[in-house]
């Protein structure tokens, strides 16, 4: 690539002080580590040694929340099943951390301990090659991939949108939350993978494994941003704006919304695949709850919470709530149903654009566009190249007004 | 022990002269009774023949006390019974209480030898005896291994008997014992009676004659008895294919009119609103919650009349729920009407918010709602197939709730605007409907129908806050095969999706058998994007 069009490239993603403010969270976020490492224990600022795994895992999950944002926020498709993409990535890698504990386990067998309780002989077929990180990495980003590929061509291909989808995805998650809670699946049934020992030769134990998987996760958040920016800045992302707003008018302009949603949403179960395949080794566990349907619903609420359509918003909303509950379930455990909750309706229902949008209704405003909540939600994020003022009355969801005279 | 030998002797003579005056109506059977106290293994040997052979009902309690230890004898010989339970006594001849006995009492002692000869004895007297049911509960303890001796006492009673299910179960019972006869012919006529019974529990003894022994050779010797083993086996193979496919479909038929009432609030309201209430399983468990306060309401004031608490759960729970449901649709959903997925997730906050206050309310333990007597027990029409009447009364209960529905929608003026607005909501509203209140309305009805549901899941199920979130995931699937705004769509997706759920699970399991039908699902909308019963026309579009 040249240096002009890399140059150009980077234009298109950023204005420079975009790019700043980029490369500043980033320096902030990768700095983190030194208060763990660098700061004696005991000083005010010293990171303790419990917190930087768990801020690691709320990196993976920003992770996820990016992918959830390119579907839900920019395509419009509400997945209840991204869950299942995380917990195929994060399976892939537990199955290779099961596979390099060899005979360190509980039974010294070179079998891993579930199996071997089992009273299984030998390694099911599908463990095979898992022992080599390489391949159970490409499995990690392949293997969810594979999976969204096929839901995506059925779903897409007949065109099921809206509700429909969502539910269908569900059913996919808790169908494959079954189907992992049979101990017969392989993969440890009920309490899933864990007891890890070493990564790559480094022992999961130790404090510096720790720092090095926090960055890898925050590389590759930076990665998984980069890329979705890439996709959304694109002429890509601006089909997909608008298969969110109209899908039929797409339709009629010649474009075939199947391609574009399956590209999409193969590209974010490949992210969630790769948050996952991080999350694990941070965890150290990994089982069929992972699956359960309400952890996909919650992934869409973080991306509510930051504002739905701006990459940003969806990754800080992913820290904020799981901040939130993280401290509340230790503090006030019986509070956070109820706080989880009253996200989930108040945002619906006061915050449309999430927090992104409330810091933006101010310049919209200026803009002199209609900011009514549902015409709100169409309107380009501000970050975006100006769209052409619309000739005609806005795109938007059949409301409850004009939903069946309005479009058919 | 000898003075308690000579007192017993002195005894056993004051009978024969007590029983002349006192017990003049059965005074060979008191004399009989009496004589079972005696220390002589002989002479109760025979007591225990000669009773057998007596006409009277007396006799065979007599017997049964003595099997079961629970004979007593006063020192004037009078046999008495204990209660198993209470130790009260009763006087063997007549029945009537006997009070507080006389001096010392006497348990006649059973030794081996005497249980041999007392259980035959017992199973004879039964089977002569004049009430039916002893009868039938005789051959039933036969046809489960009985005893060569029998065999004449069994052919003789097989031969009166009137009552056609004695008569299948005896001639099991000597079905068991002619299969090992000499005569080929007898053991082809046994083969055959084990046929006819149908029992899966012989198709193992049916097996042994299709054996080869060590030589090589079948233990049984002549082919047509080896045919007629196999025919019959294959015939009991068949029968409880059968057996079990009725199970199932019955089954299948109480699951799917579960997911009925959970599923049909939901296709209402999504028909009407085009809104996902994932909320709705909550209001199951808000209904099934109402019947655990029924019941605890009943269980402090009306004690007495416990068993009619249902009497007060439905209306309780339907009202709650549809109260709840008004609420919701009043201070939310109306807000959200256009953006599906966000109602989708609004719904879901006020399902979290419901678990977790039922659980501050209730405990996050399962709390126990009983059923009443009256739907305790069930029936078995065919063996094998047995219906719990909890079940049979979930599904007439279902029916009934269904058919009300039917009409609301279909014979009211409520119903006359439900499905104007679901065809065409703009248009409805231009003629004057009031689609705000409809709204509302429905929303309540879907909720208040979920409720119902909650009280059906009660009685055959656990009752904890997560129960919805059990339900939710297959109610859609209902939903989504059924189509929206057609009852008939509803029942039959929830009913064909819970008969293919309990149709699977024998092949492949629980789990599989789900997830295979989460598979056809998706498959299926591939297909039929807008369900089994799509309104035709312009409305389908949207």
């Amino acid at each position: 690539m040249s240096v002009a069009r890399t140059k150009e490239l980077l234009r298109t993603l950023h204005s420079p002080a975009q790019w700043l403010a980029l490369a500043l969270g980033f320096a902030a976020f990768a700095s983190v580590p030194a208060f763990n490492g660098l700061v004696p224990a005991g000083a005010a600022l010293h990171l303790s040694d419990e917190l930087l795994p768990l801020l690691g895992k709320f990196l993976c999950y920003a992770l996820v929340a990016l992918a959830m944002d390119l579907v839900w926020g920019y395509t419009g498709v509400l997945s209840l099943g991204h869950a299942v993409f995380f917990a195929l990535g994060g399976y892939a890698m537990g199955m290779h951390l099961m596979r390099v504990i060899g005979t360190a386990g509980v039974y010294r067998s070179q079998l891993p301990d579930f199996m071997v309780f089992l009273d299984w002989k030998e390694l099911p077929w599908y463990w095979h090659g898992f022992q080599h990180f390489a391949f159970a990495a490409s499995m990690a980003l392949l293997v969810p991939g594979v999976l969204a590929l096929v839901f995506g061509f059925f779903a897409f291909r007949s065109r099921i949108r809206g509700v429909y989808f969502s539910i269908i995805t569900q059913a996919l998650t808790y169908a494959l939350m079954l189907l992992m809670f049979r101990n017969d699946t392989g993969f440890g049934g009920n309490n899933g993978l864990t007891d890890f020992k070493r990564l790559l030769g480094y022992p999961l134990a130790d404090q510096a494994t720790k720092r090095g998987l926090y960055l890898a996760s925050l590389l590759a958040l930076l990665l998984g941003y980069l890329v979705c920016r890439y996709v959304v800045t694109s002429k890509l992302g601006r089909v997909l704006l608008a298969l969110r707003d109209a899908e039929s008018r797409i339709m009629f302009s010649g474009y075939n919304p199947f391609h574009y949603k399956l590209l999409v949403w193969t590209l974010s179960a490949v992210l969630c695949g790769l948050a996952g395949a991080l999350y694990v080794p941070q965890v150290g566990i990994i089982n069929p709850s992972e699956l359960a349907p309400s952890n996909s619903i919650e992934l869409a609420i973080w991306v509510a919470v930051g504002g739905r359509g701006t990459l940003v918003g969806a990754v800080i909303g992913a820290l904020l709530v799981n901040g939130m509950k993280s401290w509340l379930t230790g503090a006030y455990p019986e509070l956070w149903l109820y706080a989880l909750g009253a996200l989930f309706v108040g945002v619906t229902l006061f915050l449309p654009k999430g927090l992104a949008g409330a810091f933006d209704l101010r310049r919209v405003r200026k803009s002199g566009v209609n900011v009514d909540p549902q015409v709100a939600e169409v309107v380009a994020p501000p970050s975006l190249p100006p769209r052409p003022e619309p000739s005609e009355p806005q795109p938007r969801e059949p409301t409850r007004r004009d939903n069946l005279a309005g479009e058919t | 022990m000898r003075t308690s030998v000579k007192q017993w002797m002195v005894a056993a003579c004051l009978c024969l002269s007590m029983t002349k005056s006192v017990l003049a109506q059965d005074d060979e059977l008191a004399q009989l009774a009496c004589d079972l106290g005696a220390d002589d293994h002989e002479l109760l040997q025979a007591a225990v023949e000669r009773l057998g052979r007596r006409p009277e009902p007396a006799a065979l309690h007599i017997l049964e006390a003595l099997r079961d230890g629970t004979l007593r004898l006063d020192v004037h010989g009078r046999a008495l019974i204990a209660d198993k339970q209470t130790g009260a006594l009763r006087d063997a001849l007549t029945g009537q209480a006997a009070g507080a006995a006389d001096g010392v009492l006497k348990t006649p002692l059973v030794n081996n030898s005497l249980r041999r000869t007392l259980t035959p004895t017992i199973a004879e007297l039964q089977l002569r005896s004049a009430d039916a049911a002893t009868r039938l509960a005789a051959a039933d303890s036969l046809s489960k291994g009985s005893d060569e001796k029998l065999v004449p006492a069994m052919r003789a009673a097989l031969a009166r008997e009137p009552d056609p299910a004695v008569r299948k179960l005896l001639r099991v019972a000597l079905a068991l014992i002619d299969v090992t006869s000499s005569d080929p012919r007898q053991r082809i006529a046994a083969v055959r009676a084990m046929r006819d019974s149908g029992d899966i529990g012989f198709k193992v003894r049916l097996a042994t004659l299709l054996e080869r022994g060590s030589d090589g050779k079948y233990r049984e010797p002549e082919a047509a008895v080896r045919n007629a083993a196999g025919e019959a086996i294959s015939t009991i193979e068949n029968q409880e294919l059968v057996t079990r496919v009725l199970r199932d479909l019955f089954y299948g038929l109480s699951l799917g009119s579960v997911l009925l009432l959970a599923a049909l609030g939901l296709a209402i309201t999504f028909g009407l609103m085009r809104v996902i209430n994932m909320a709705h399983g909550e209001m199951l468990m808000l209904g099934a919650y109402a019947t655990y306060v029924a019941q605890l309401t009943f269980q402090k004031y009306a004690p007495a009349a416990l068993d009619w608490y249902l009497a007060l759960a439905v209306p309780l729970a339907f009202c709650t729920c549809m109260a709840i449901g008004m609420l919701l649709e009043r201070s939310v959903i109306r807000f959200l009407y256009g953006r599906p997925l966000e109602t989708l997730l609004a719904t879901w906050g006020i399902s979290l918010i419901l678990i977790q206050t039922v659980r501050l309310l209730f405990g996050a333990q399962n709390v126990s709602v009983a059923n009443p007597s009256w739907l305790a027990g069930a029936i078995e029409p065919m063996t094998g197939v047995v219906l719990p009447y909890n079940r049979l009364a979930t599904i007439a209960f279902v029916t009934a709730v269904v058919l009300l529905l039917a009409f609301v929608l279909n014979r009211t003026s409520l119903g006359l605007s439900v499905r104007a607005i679901t065809q065409n909501r703009a248009m409805a509203g231009c003629m004057g409907i009031p689609t705000a209140r409809i709204d509302m309305l429905t929303f309540g009805l879907g909720s208040g129908i979920a409720g119902l549901g909650g009280v059906a899941l009660s009685q055959l199920g656990n009752v904890g806050p997560e129960l919805g979130q059990l339900y939710i995931v297959d109610s859609f699937m209902v939903v989504v095969v059924g189509g929206v705004g057609k009852v008939v769509g509803s029942v039959v997706a929830a009913l064909g999706l819970g008969e293919v759920n309990k149709l699977l699970e024998p092949f492949a399991g629980a789990v599989l058998g789900k997830i295979l039908v989460l598979g056809f699902v998706v498959l299926f909308i591939q297909r039929r994007p807008q369900g089994l019963f799509a309104l035709k026309g312009r409305a389908a579009e949207s």
